[in-house]
Order: structure tokens, then sequence, then C-alpha cells
């Protein structure tokens, strides 16, 4: 008798020296002398947690209950190792290369780092692996159950549920000590890997052993065996072709899509050339696990009482023949199913949650960026991954409690297979489709989801348990065509395929439709290509060293950066340093990470870190790296511009400056002529009134000569005054502080008033006018139109250089103006000088004749402007000829 | 006969008081209009003083002075220049190309007197 007490302490030790083989792995992965612990045994060894305590226990179970369609599990694998490793290589790749931590992990990062996705991706996971886990812990307790009634005592509800608990609570410890140790995903567990390749190792031999003793021990050989079978109802099972392929299909798909297979095929990948040894080697290992399943089940419903649970027989039949060892072995077996599988799927689950999850919720809440490496985030996300350990099993615990252990190994594996291969479209889609969006993945995923939860998951826990039973046979709200397990009126298939079939079809629609209906975003675009194309940069994956770079091909690479000069300058100091002789030193690590320093000054960080990684080769650049360069390069963009507008704008404010300034030197140099001809203009006659009335104010100067002089001094003394007049006229002109006094009047009077005050009639000067046309009435400041004429006729009298001066005054009438014309007799003005002339003391002719300051034009010209007229020179007149323009009104 | 003074001015009144004041000091004053011309003038009566105005109708003063203290003949005649300007620059000018005084309208009679006084006895 095998006393439970014994059972326990066995289990324990056994957990205990899982514990040795972890610490050991890991002493020595850390040591780097580890070199099998990276060989692809392992590997393959590893992959075997696909087989869980459902196919340790169940596969006999299934095969006592539905004949040979147990086989399909193993097949789907089998087909996917064998038919398809070139997809696993290409998951490999890709999980490699984007440092991939979980299946959520990749989702999301294909369609450009998806928060949505990712947490999508997780909740299937942790919906469909939590009752995965909850079978592990069922068959775990009982399996202890069976040895207590072997051992006497029939356990009820509570020593069941109790075992459970403990049993989770172990899993979890273990699970923590060795599955948290590390936060980089990129450093493998080690230890866990090679725990798990232990438990495999350990239940395959104990199925092979119980397997044998049942053939050639109780059996009678393999000839009686298959007497044996053919007898036995299995044969009798009726295979259904859809059912068949369904499953095939799930197992298959299962196998990559389940997150501890991720986690064990691509977390978990020292070398992407495993995959070759494994893609047979496993194989073989499914082979063997099946070999012996249909012998233990017929054996075992041949001499077992009816009615004993067939999911159990690899125990019982050992322990009905007194084999308490081999059933120890057996126990031990199913034992290191249920925890290696555990173990990596609430890894790969814990990981899941805390990373897609429970961080980003964190880091949103304390805004702190990038903070992946400083130390108190670190221990954030150890913590969190560890909360979500316990978080895993408890609810594989839960759920084990809420369901009763009830259901049938199997099933349950089959609801968490057809939960978990949702992922398949969208993963399968993300690797091979460019055109595949975020927004269809997101469409597919729910959808999918959806589906499951409503026509598999939800009915499994039974009719009434959480879908009524009333909404199960006649639909939600009376809408038949949305029953649960007749979606669209479609009755009467097995519920299995119904649900895969639908969740699929509908899955994989929306996926695709929404993919093309929408436009991925650029980050998906780049990380589409990186997924697509991984295969066809380069061929090697295996880990790369610092010794792949040729300091030739560094050197040539920097110098292309910093410049020939600063390039072989910091090569040679370093070949210095390091007692070579010439320019290319050694490559280390420390001289690599000093290169990057410096190329990141010139190039930015982001930039330097891609060339080197191209450099180093095998890393390969990430799409953060480029996606990084690109908004280093944007940023240089960016700022380039902004210095290019703000140099425009320099140019543009000097040059305004330099208008401004040319403007006022050319005003300042007007003033200072204007002054300088102001001041000539002033002195010149004050010269003379002073000499003069010193003169005069001597007493030997003869009478007629007093007179004279006096006169002189009289005269300049007007011209003085008269200069004071116009330069203060013009000043009012030209501020536009002149107030006109608009009068109504007859062109003819103005021009008699002007005539006269010119003193034209003297007759010096012959004036000769048109009467009829001066005949026109004129609305204006009358008093400034005459000052105009007056200077004029004045110019006329005083430049006319004709013996018989003469003036003709012409006045024509326009649309809206009149135009006066006054044309001499004289020699006219040469074409330089009609612009000249109305400019403020401009005299082309001897200015002692002139008499005037050279200001009468620009006076004109000034009133003329207020008038809304003007005063122009008028060419071509044989003599001298001005017109004014001047509007009626 | 009182030593002779070119007077090269335009403005007639000035002129007139000009050739008053040096006439009754003694001096023979020659007067000349145009700055075009003034050279030939110079050249053919080479003055023991030339007064000099700088607004000249033709040519300027300075241009006339500048062709003076160039030419053989008349390079060591002293030259008072006048200004009805008065600014810095023309007195600045004047220095440069060589004038021996400069003088700012308007003037009084004695200074005139003074200075061509001065200026042809030293």
């Amino acid at each position: 008798m095998l006393t439970f007490n014994l059972l326990v302490a066995v289990a324990l030790v056994y957990v205990a020296g899982l514990f040795v083989v972890a610490f050991l792995a890991e002493r020595q992965a850390a040591s780097g002398h580890a070199r099998w612990l990276k060989s692809p045994l392992i590997y393959t060894l590893s992959l075997s947690i696909y087989c869980t305590a459902w196919t340790f226990y169940g596969a006999v179970g299934y095969a006592a209950r539905s004949g040979l369609e147990f086989v399909t599990i193993y097949l789907g694998p089998t087909l996917v190792m064998i038919g398809w490793w070139a997809m696993l290589r290409r998951l490999v790749r890709v999980g490699r290369e984007q440092r991939i931590t979980s299946i959520a992990d990749l989702i999301s990062s294909r369609f450009g780092k998806s928060t949505q996705l990712g947490v999508i991706v997780t909740l299937i996971c942790l919906v469909a692996g939590t009752p995965y886990v909850a079978l592990q812990l069922q068959s775990v307790t009982l399996s202890f159950a069976i040895f207590a009634q072997d051992a006497g005592t029939v356990w009820q509800a509570g020593d069941l549920n109790a075992a459970a608990g403990w049993v989770a609570f172990g899993l979890a410890v273990f699970t923590v000590l060795f599955g948290t140790r590390n936060l980089d995903a990129n450093e493998r567990h080690h230890g866990i890997v090679m725990a798990i390749a232990v438990e495999a190792v350990v239940k395959l031999v104990a199925l092979v052993a119980v397997g044998v003793f049942v053939v050639w021990g109780i059996g009678g050989g393999p000839s009686t065996i298959m007497q044996s079978i053919e007898a036995s109802p299995i044969e009798l099972w009726d295979q259904s072709g859809g059912r068949w392929a369904t499953l095939i299909f799930l197992s298959a798909a299962a196998f990559i899509c389940l997150p501890r297979m991720f986690q064990v095929l691509v977390v978990e990948n020292a070398d992407e050339r495993h995959l070759r040894v494994a893609s047979w080697a496993f194989p073989l290992y499914l082979l063997l696990m099946s070999l012996f399943v249909v012998p233990i089940a017929v054996v075992g419903l041949d001499l077992l009482p009816a009615g004993s649970n067939p999911d159990l027989f690899v125990l019982t039949l050992p322990l009905s023949q007194g084999r308490e060892g081999l059933a120890m072995l057996s126990f031990l077996g199913g034992f290191s199913s249920a925890t290696s599988m555990v173990i990596v799927a609430t890894i790969a689950m814990a990981t899941m949650v805390s990373n897609n999850i429970i961080v980003p919720i964190w880091l949103h809440r304390f805004k702190q960026p990038s903070a992946v490496f400083s130390g108190d985030v670190r221990e954030v996300i150890l913590l969190s991954r560890r909360i979500s350990i316990a978080c895993v099993l408890a609810l594989g615990f839960i759920y084990y409690r809420v369901s009763g252990g009830g259901t049938s190994l199997a099933a349950i594996g089959l609801v968490s297979f057809a939960g978990v291969v949702q992922i398949l479209p969208v993963m399968l889609g993300g690797l091979f489709w460019r055109g595949a969006t975020r927004i269809g993945a997101g469409l597919g995923l729910s959808i999918g989801l959806t589906v499951w939860l409503w026509t598999l998951f939800l009915p499994s826990f039974g009719a009434g348990a959480i879908i009524p039973t009333a909404v199960l046979e006649n639909g939600p709200f009376g809408l038949g065509w949305l029953r649960p397990q007749a979606l669209f009126g479609i009755e009467g298939i097995d519920p299995l395929i119904h649900c895969v079939m639908w969740s699929m079809l509908l899955n994989s629609l929306f996926f695709v439709s929404g993919s093309l209906l929408s436009f991925p975003l650029p980050l998906e675009r780049l990380q589409g290509a990186q997924f697509v194309n991984v295969l066809d940069r380069g061929t090697s994956a295996s880990p790369w060293t610092v010794a792949d770079a040729g300091a030739e091909d560094l050197l040539v690479m920097v110098q292309r950066i910093l410049g020939s000069d600063e390039a072989q300058a910091i090569f040679q100091k370093e070949a210095e340093r390091q007692g070579k002789t010439g320019y290319l030193p050694e490559v280390t690590t420390q001289f690599i990470e000093q290169l990057e320093k410096r190329l990141s000054g010139s190039v930015g960080a982001a930039t330097a870190h891609a060339m080197i990684g191209q450099m180093t080769g095998g890393s390969g650049v990430r799409v953060e790296d480029l996606i990084a360069v690109a908004d280093e390069a944007a940023q240089i963009l960016e700022y380039s511009n902004r210095l290019e507008a703000k140099s425009a704008e320099q140019e543009r404010t000097a040059r305004a400056l330099r208008q401004a300034n040319e403007k006022l030197k050319a005003l300042s140099i007007q003033k200072d002529a204007f002054l300088s001809q102001i001041s000539h203009e002033l002195r010149t006659p004050m010269t003379s009134i002073r000499s003069f009335s010193e003169i005069l104010g001597d007493t030997d100067v003869a009478a007629d000569a007093r007179e004279r002089y006096a006169q002189i001094i009289q005269d300049e003394a007007v011209r003085l005054t008269r200069l004071l007049d116009d330069l203060l006229d013009l000043a009012v002109l030209e501020n536009g502080q002149v107030t006109l006094n608009k009068q109504s009047g007859i062109m003819r009077d103005l021009i008699d008033r002007a005539v006269q005050a010119s003193g034209a009639q003297s007759g010096d000067l012959a004036v000769l006018r048109e009467p009829l046309a001066e005949e026109v009435p004129i609305t204006t400041d009358l008093d400034r139109l005459v000052q105009v004429f007056i200077n004029l006729i004045a110019n006329a009298r005083k430049y006319c250089d004709r013996p018989e001066p003469k003036l003709r005054i012409v006045v024509s009438e326009r649309d809206f103006a009149y135009h006066i014309d006054f044309v001499d007799n004289g020699s006219g003005i040469s074409p330089q000088n009609q612009q000249v002339i109305f400019e403020k003391f401009s005299r082309i002719t001897d200015q002692g004749k002139a008499g005037g300051a050279g200001l009468g034009l620009a006076i004109c010209r000034e009133i003329m402007h207020r008038l809304g007229g003007d005063v122009s020179y008028l060419p071509g007149q044989y003599g001298t000829a001005f017109r004014v323009v001047v509007p009626k009104t | 006969m009182g030593k002779r003074v070119l007077l090269i001015e335009d403005e007639p009144n000035i002129i007139e008081a000009i050739s008053f004041i040096l006439s009754r000091d003694g001096w023979t004053v020659h007067t000349h209009e145009d700055g075009l011309t003034a050279m030939d003038k110079l050249r053919s009566l080479p003055p023991d003083l030339v007064i000099l105005d700088v607004m000249l109708p033709g040519r300027s003063g300075f241009d006339i002075l500048r062709d003076l203290r160039s030419s053989e003949t008349t390079k060591n005649i002293p030259v008072m220049m006048l200004t009805a300007r008065g600014q810095d620059k023309d007195r600045d000018m004047a220095a440069r190309l060589g004038a021996t005084h400069f003088m700012t309208k308007p003037f009084s009679n004695a200074e005139v007197r003074d200075l061509v006084r001065n200026l042809i006895e030293a």
C-alpha cells in the first residue's frame, strides 16, 4: 500500500529536484558555460509542454470515449512542425528581431504597437487559458484523490478543493521564483526551460513505461493487444470527417497560438536552427506519447470496473495490478505534464497581463515616459508580473471551483483551443499580408472572441449555468438566429464544429474586410513590411557578437560621419591604448559603445544605435530604431526649416532696414541740401543788407550813392520777406495743414486777377487770351488757383528770353477738368530740366535775374495736388509751356 | 596803384558792396561773375588776392580753387573763400583745397577790409 503521505513526500521531493535543476541551469547560464542548455534537444523537449495533463491522462480517456479521434490532437502539431516549419521560422525570426515577449506583444507590435490589440489578445488568452489551467489543477487533484482512495480514504469535495488550492499555491511560488528572476524578456528563462525538459522526459518515460507494462505485462504482447483492440468498442466509433478536420485544424492552430506554446516556440528560442531538429524530433516525441494510448484505453476498459474514469486509466491500471512504483512514476508523469504546462502558461499570461494591461495603466497614471531602465520601475514591473502570476493561478483555481471539475478533461481542452485559435487569422495575416491593418485585426479578434464566448465557452458551463435554457433554445430576445448552438438557424452540427466554423469564418471575414476598408498608420506600414519581409534580410539568426564587426568597416562608416581625420584619430588612439600599432584597434564592446556615443553626438542617438547595430551585424534594425531615426531626421529637418525661415526673416528685416537706412540717408542728404539752400537764400540778401547799412553808417558816402544803397537794402529786405513767405507757404502745403476755401467762380475772372497781380499788364509781356473759352464756371479754392496762375505768368515775365515776349493762355474743357495752358514764345526748357524745375530751390537760369528763391513751381505743384489737379511742363510747344489741370468742381 | 583783388562772385549787390569797401581802402578791384570762365580771367590777370564765392553759376568755387592751386601761375595767390551756406564741411573742403581764408556771409565790412589787408601784406 502506497501511503498518501509518501506520495506527497515524493511529489515534494520531485518539485525540490526540479528546483535544483532550474537553479543549476540558471547558474550555468549566468556563468556562460551552458552551451548544452541551448541545444536543439532541450528546445524540442521544452515544446512538449504541448502535452499537458490533458494529453497524459485525457488522451486515454478520449480514446476510451471517442476512439481514434484523440490522434487529431497529435496530428495537428505534427503537421505544423513537419509541413509548415517555414512559417515557424518566420515566426521565430520576427520574434527575435522585434524582441517579442508574448503573442499579445506580437499582434500589438505587428499592428503599430496597438495597445488595444494587445489587450484584446491578452483577454482572449486569459479567458481561453484559465479553463486550461483549471484543467491541470483538476488532473493533479484527481490523481492525488486516486492515491488517497487507493490508501483507503475517499476524498470529498472539500478535500479536493483544498488539494487544488495547495497545488495552485505551490505552482504560484515555483513560477514566481523562477519566472520573474529576470526582467528582460530577452534573457530567457533557462532554469524553467531546463526544468520543463526534465519533466518532458519524465512524462514520456512514465507513459511509455505504463504502455510497455500494459502491452507486455498485462495484455500479453502486441498481437493479443491488437486482437483486443479489434474486439473493443473503440473499433466501432464512427469517425466523422468534419470533426476530424476541425480537430486537426484546432490542434494545429492552437499549437502556434497558445500563449505557452508561443513562449517556448518563439520567446525561449535561442537559435532558429533548432527548429530544424525540432521539426522531426517533436513529432517523434508526439508519436511516442500516443503510441500506447489505445492499448491502455482498451485494456483499461477491459480490466477496470465499469464506470471508472477512463481519464485516469494511466494511474488506475498500475494501481489495480498492485504496481505501486509504476503508479508513482505515472503520477509523476501526470504531475510533470500539469506543472510544466501551468508554469509556462502562467509565465506567458502573466507577461501579457503585466505588459499589456498593468504596466500601460501604471505608466499612464504616473506619466513616466520610457521608464524601462529606471530602478523603481523595474521593481514595479517585477511586482506586477508576480501579482499577475498569482492572479492567473487564482483565476484557474476559481474556474476549477466554479465549474465543479465535472466536465471531462478533453472537452475543456477543446473549448480552450477553440478560444485561442481566434488569434490565428490575425497572426497569419500579420505575418504574410502587408495589407492587414489594426482596424481589421481588432474587428476580427473581437468578433471571433464574441462568437466563441457565445457559442461554445458560455454554453460549456452547461445549460442554464450562465446562459438561461430559454436563450439556449430560443435565442436572446426570441431571436432564433442568434441561438448559441444554432447561429443563423443552422442546426444539428456538433457544437465545437459549429463554433469553430462560425467564429473562424466571421473572424476572418471581418479581419480581411476591415483591413481592406481601412488605411494603416505609418508605423503599421513599417511593421507590416518588417514582419512580412522578415526572411528577406540575411539568413543568420545566430546570436551576434561584437567581433562580427570588422574594425575597417567601422572605420569606413565613422569616417563618413565624423570625417576622416577625426575618425582616424579615434581609431588610432584606441589602437594605441590597446598597445597595437597602426590604425585598427581590436573591436571591443567598450570601443563600440564609445563609437556609438561619438556618433550619436553627430547623427542622434537612435541613428547611431541603428548604424552600429547594422555594422555589428545580426541585430538588424528594429522598427523603433527606424522610427526614432525618422523622428530625429524630422526634428533636424524642422530645426533647419525653422533656421531657414528665421534667416529668411532676418534677411527681409535686414533688407527693410537697409532700405529704411538708405531712405533716411537720402532724406538726410535732402535735408542738408535744403538747409544749405535756405541758408544760402537767406544769407545772400542779408549780406547785402548788412554791408550796405554799414556803408550808410559811414560819413564819407556821396548822397546819390547813399540813396542807391538804401534802395538796395529795401529790395533785399523785400526779397527776404518773400522768401520767408514762400517757405512758410510750402511748409503748410507739404504738411497738408492747408484748409481749402472752396468757392465758385468763372475762369475768366480768375485769369484776369492773375494777369493783373503778376504785373503783366505793365507791357513787358503780351498776354494772348481766348475770352469765349474762358467763360466756364469752376468750383475750387479760387485764391489758391489764382496764386498758381500768378506764378506761371510771373515766370513767363521773368524768363521769356524773346525781345517781344508773348504768353498765350488757352483754356480747354475736358469731361471732369479744365486744362489751362500757359505757353510763351521763349526758347523752352531742355528735357532734362523739365522735371527739375518743380523741385525746391531749383533755378536753371541766372538767379540774379530771377529774383526768386526757386520755390515758385514747387509751391504751384503742391497747391494743384491739394486741389485734386496737377501742373506739369508741356513739351513740344515751341516755347516754355505749362499745363494746369484742375477739376471742374 | 593799389594791389589787385579779383572778386569772383555772382550776386550784383554783394559785388557792389565789396568793391566799394576795398576800393575805398585803396585796392584795385576786378570782378568776374561766371564760374566757367573764371580760370581764364585769373590767368590773364594774375591778381594779388582772389575773393572766391563757392556757389557760382556754371562752376563751383571749389573746382576753381583746385585748378587755381594746381596752375603754376596762380598757385601762390592767396585765396579768400566766401560762402553763404556756412557749413563745416564747406570750411573743411576749402581748407583741404588750399584756401588761405574762409569767410561766411554775412560779414562785417571791417572784417573784409582787415582780412584783405593782412592777406596781401603778409
